[in-house]
């Protein structure tokens, strides 16, 4: 033993001079440090309510409940966390999936309180004492993407190539694409209530997911008996409210539908027996109008057993979908492939009939119930001075006239006045015709009712959009037409309406062209309606005002799709479709 | 005579709620005299079921769970179960997020080697080793908070890289706390390994024989102060422990003394290694990108991954049938060879007053046991 040994020990006694290194608690309280992992904080007007802080919980501390400021609009469940901090094990994986970033970890770490039941709380709602805490775990997505990923890219032609020809534009995904894009859908279930028929968004997806592409059609159907037209061309209400598209990309639903069709030769074979018609009721119903609305009602009463007999003028079904909707988007191809599952489901087809208002009251009087669905197929009237010159066309017509045959000739330049579908579906053709294409629009880019996606397509088309400009005539020039307008300004509506152009100047400019298309919009021909019914319909703008159940109030007609007011496309005329064939069942099942 | 004759032994329970135990768990002996004659361990105080647990959670919600085998160095675990995690599911790892883990590791085991050293004192009565030993810990917690956002569980190792980067500054404070213990640990030699009581109680006692090491696959500390260079650090270097420059700390005495010398070094080792990593710390990202997490399948097949805790070598045994849990996963720490056969071995003939110190010595833990 050394000597040394027996004093160095109590040198430890110098410590008892110096500053102490514990902290005299409650005296002195440490913050929590900037990335703490503390009690929750929500911000409830963020919170979608997706539940998917809900799902990762490892120790099921987390129940999505309703609160009393609930809101269901639209995109938001209404539902919003409840944390359990007896289970609750701030591991903040909550924080890191939240879709929407609401969700994060106040630095706040200490809380007494006489009554244990109000450890369980919902952040955001109940007011707690760190609700203004600005430090603690907050959510960074761009290290860890767990709340939002960008999609799978989805192949397709480029720019340069596509405006060469009518070929459809969308490649289609493969398998693996298809199953990598599915997979990335967390069931939240946001879609289904946005999508105005209510498709089985997240099961369908999971089925994709999981490689049963037969089980994805068949929950279609449910649903929607033109999966394959929605599959290209839905305006996919269901998107712009998905949960990953807040930090990520929304899933590309719409092409996860198309991705399931195509890969059948024939969907009327994979529909499960159970899919089968019932056995005929006896009542028949006649449809008026082989579009979207009009197919989706006939489908779905034959299935329930209704002999349903569907009468449209054109020679195929489709409605405006088939005939507007140029072959780069929609081709034809598919159309025989789904036409072939309501004739296997027994739907009678009366093609190429013109429906007069005496067969309509016939109609009425011969079958137990009339669904009439025969959209908006009139180009509206835009009367500027020079509207009527040769040359100036209505864009709808053009459409409708296969153009894509070349038959039609629009000459080296072509304008389009308008911004919707019609306008950009015109503007494209032309421009596969080989023509150089100005749009001209009134009001912003932004405020064009068109797809975002069209009008990108558009652009990249190298499509000249001159938007806030206003027509002010057209005259003859000595090549063809002159377009002449005036640039516009934007003023904000004093009632709280969307903006509205109002002329910045009075400077003229002008556009030579060959051809001038229309494209202002689509009316109704309610004319065809007899009169001893259509004084009874209340009528609108030109369309029939109809409950929530497609009834119009008059005998036993029943009306949906565009000549309705709604949103006016394919998913909510074939939503209507479905409800009215419900109405039907459930109103002759009855009588 | 029996070991265990009831006329001539005493029968004693030490622990599981005894403050020289380690952990829950405790230690069933006979002794005559003051002389063990047979030493039993038992566990099973602290069982949670880990391994069933994660069988039924998603690969993501285990990582989480994890970190709470053990609580004076949880990243281990998490990083057993990242890589094997990863090289079962083929995930690359960001170079920056693999020098952030080295970073992490170290700055654990230093945090555990602190404790222990001091700890390995207070068994013996000096209260003030294992006080400053804790002091010590709770400054390179305050790293781990900020780092992190936890001090004792970080759930920050995940499969794919970590979660955050480094915040701003945080090298500098990294190298003051290490500049701080590392100014203060001289008076802690002084305190415990200059002490002639110290000396007295651990020089020749709680010998573990060299022959022992391979026969009972010993590992670690215990292996290291019985002469042998063992290190899963330098034998089999994960993350970036290969492209760091350092020598496995090795002292040959066998006894007690020894080990806790080795921890002392280790403690030196680490400071040397955090300040390497700190230098050398590449940018980018750091983390790779997972799948969506509640759809997230590892293809099927089986692995084993280890690593250099504080205590030796630790392994995660991962199964995985390709569907979104794990099929298996096993945990096999240092812990049980090191606190049943081993120390009912060691027990045997020790006097009834070395058996906290001894235990201590083995610093074993009892959730590496009883998953």
């Amino acid at each position: 033993m050394k000597f040394i040994d027996v004093i160095s020990p109590f040198l430890a006694w110098s410590r008892a001079a110096r500053k102490a290194d514990t902290i005299p608690y409650p005296l002195k309280r440490n913050p929590g440090s900037a990335r703490y992992r503390g009690f929750h904080l929500n911000d409830p007007d963020k919170c979608i309510g997706c539940g998917r802080c809900e799902e990762i919980c490892q120790n099921l501390a987390i129940g999505m409940v309703m609160t009393e400021n609930s809101d269901t609009s639209r995109g938001d469940s209404g539902l919003r966390p409840l944390v359990d901090y007896g289970r609750c094990c701030w591991c903040a994986l909550c924080v890191d999936v939240c879709s929407t970033g609401s969700l994060s970890l106040s630095n706040s770490y200490s809380w007494a309180t006489f009554n244990a039941d109000t450890c369980a709380y919902i952040p955001g709602e109940d007011a707690k004492a760190w609700d203004n805490s600005t430090g603690g775990y907050r959510q960074d997505n761009s290290v860890l993407q767990w709340a939002g990923s960008p999609r799978v890219d989805m192949p397709e032609i480029e720019p340069e190539e596509r405006v060469r020809s009518f070929e459809e534009v969308i490649r289609g995904y493969s398998p693996e694409q298809a199953v990598a894009e599915a997979s990335r859908c967390i069931q939240c279930g946001l879609c289904v209530s946005a999508c105005p028929a209510h498709m089985h968004i997240p099961d369908y997806l999971k089925a994709i997911a999981d490689g049963n592409f037969a089980r994805a059609v068949n929950l279609f159907y449910d649903n929607n008996p033109l999966p394959e037209m929605c599959g290209k061309v839905c305006t996919r209400e269901c998107e712009s409210v998905c949960a990953m598209g807040y930090q990520g990309e929304a899933i590309a639903i719409r092409w996860l539908k198309r991705f399931a069709c195509e890969q059948f030769e024939s969907l009327s074979d994979v529909l499960a027996v159970d899919e089968k018609p019932l056995e005929p009721s006896g009542r028949t119903v006649a449809v008026i109008g082989a579009g979207p609305a009009g197919l989706s009602a006939a489908y779905y009463l034959s299935r329930m057993g209704f002999v349903t007999h569907v009468y449209d003028r054109n020679g195929e079904g489709g409605g405006v979908a088939r005939y507007a909707i140029p072959e780069y988007r929609l081709p034809a191809a598919g159309d025989e492939k789904q036409m072939d599952v309501f004739r296997a489901v027994g739907v009678n087809f009366h093609f190429n009939v013109e429906v007069t208002g005496d067969d309509i009251l016939k109609m009425s009087d011969d079958y137990d119930a009339v669904f009439f669905a025969v959209g908006l197929q009139k180009s509206s009237d835009f009367k500027i001075q020079g509207f009527d010159l040769p040359g100036v066309k209505h864009a709808f017509y053009f459409l409708t006239s296969h153009p894509e045959d070349g038959k039609m000739e629009v000459g080296s330049r072509v304008i389009v006045i308008g911004g919707g579908n019609v306008a950009m579906d015109t503007a494209r053709t032309c421009r596969r015709l080989g023509a150089e294409v100005i749009v001209s629009y009134r009001r912003r880019i932004e405020d064009m009712p068109a797809d975002v996606e069209e009008i990108n397509d558009a652009v990249a088309e190298r499509i000249d959009i001159r938007s806030k400009t206003i027509p002010e005539r057209i005259e003859e020039s000595d090549s063809g037409l002159r377009y002449i307008y005036v640039e516009a300004k934007m003023v904000d509506d004093p009632d709280g309406g969307r903006p509205k152009p109002v002329r910045k100047d009075d400077i003229e400019h002008d556009i030579e062209a060959d051809t001038i298309f229309l494209a202002i919009g689509q009316s109704s021909e309610t004319g065809i309606l007899p009169d001893e019914i259509s004084e009874k319909l209340k009528i609108k703008w030109g369309r029939i005002e109809v409950d929530e159940h497609q009834f119009t109030g008059v005998r036993n007609l029943y009306a949906g799709g565009d000549i309705t007011p709604g949103a006016g496309d394919i998913i909510t005329a074939i939503a209507d479709g479905m409800r009215a064939a419900e109405a039907i069942a459930e109103s002759l099942r009855r009588t | 005579m029996s070991v265990t004759d009831p006329l001539k032994t005493t029968h004693l329970f030490f622990g599981p709620q005894h403050p020289g135990v380690t952990g829950n768990m405790s230690v069933e002996m006979w002794f005559d005299g003051d002389e063990i004659t047979k030493a039993v361990t038992h566990v099973g105080y602290l069982h949670r079921g880990f391994e069933k647990l994660m069988e039924r959670r998603l690969w993501i919600q285990n990582f989480p769970l994890v970190c709470r085998i053990c609580v004076p160095e949880p990243d281990i675990n998490e990083e057993c179960y990242a890589m094997a995690v990863e090289t079962l599911a083929g995930i690359e790892v960001p170079r920056r997020a693999r020098w952030i883990r080295t970073l992490v590791l170290e700055l654990a085991r230093f945090g555990f080697n602190v404790m222990a050293y001091g700890g390995q004192a207070g068994t013996l009565g000096l209260g003030t080793g294992s006080m400053w030993g804790i002091t010590f810990r709770d400054f390179v917690l305050d790293l781990f908070e900020e780092l992190t956002g936890g001090r004792v569980y970080h759930m920050y190792i995940q499969p794919g890289g970590v979660r955050r980067d480094l915040p701003e500054g945080f090298k500098g404070r990294v190298l003051s706390v290490l500049d701080k213990i590392c100014e203060r640990l001289p008076e802690m030699d002084r305190l415990i390994l200059n002490n002639s009581v110290f000396r007295d109680r651990t020089v020749g006692v709680g010998i573990v024989e060299p022959a022992w090491v391979n026969e009972m696959g010993l590992v670690g500390p215990v292996a290291r102060g019985s002469g042998f260079r063992r290190d899963v650090r330098k034998d089999a270097p994960y993350e970036v422990y290969g492209e760091l420059n350092f020598e496995v700390v090795s002292e040959k005495g066998c006894d007690i003394y020894s080990r806790t010398l080795v921890r002392r070094r280790d403690i030196d080792l680490s400071v040397d290694l955090i300040r390497q990593i700190l230098d050398s710390m590449p940018g980018g990202p750091v983390a790779s990108r997972l799948p969506n997490l509640t759809e997230w399948r590892v293809p099927p097949g089986e692995i084993y991954s280890r690593i250099e805790s504080s205590r030796g070598e630790y392994g995660y045994y991962v199964v995985s049938d390709g569907s979104l849990k794990p099929r298996r996963v096993h945990v096999r720490g240092p812990s049980y060879i090191h606190a049943v056969p081993l120390l009912e071995r060691m027990l045997v003939g020790a006097n009834i007053a070395d058996v906290s110190n001894i235990m201590v010595s083995l610093t074993t833990c009892p959730p590496e046991i009883e998953r």
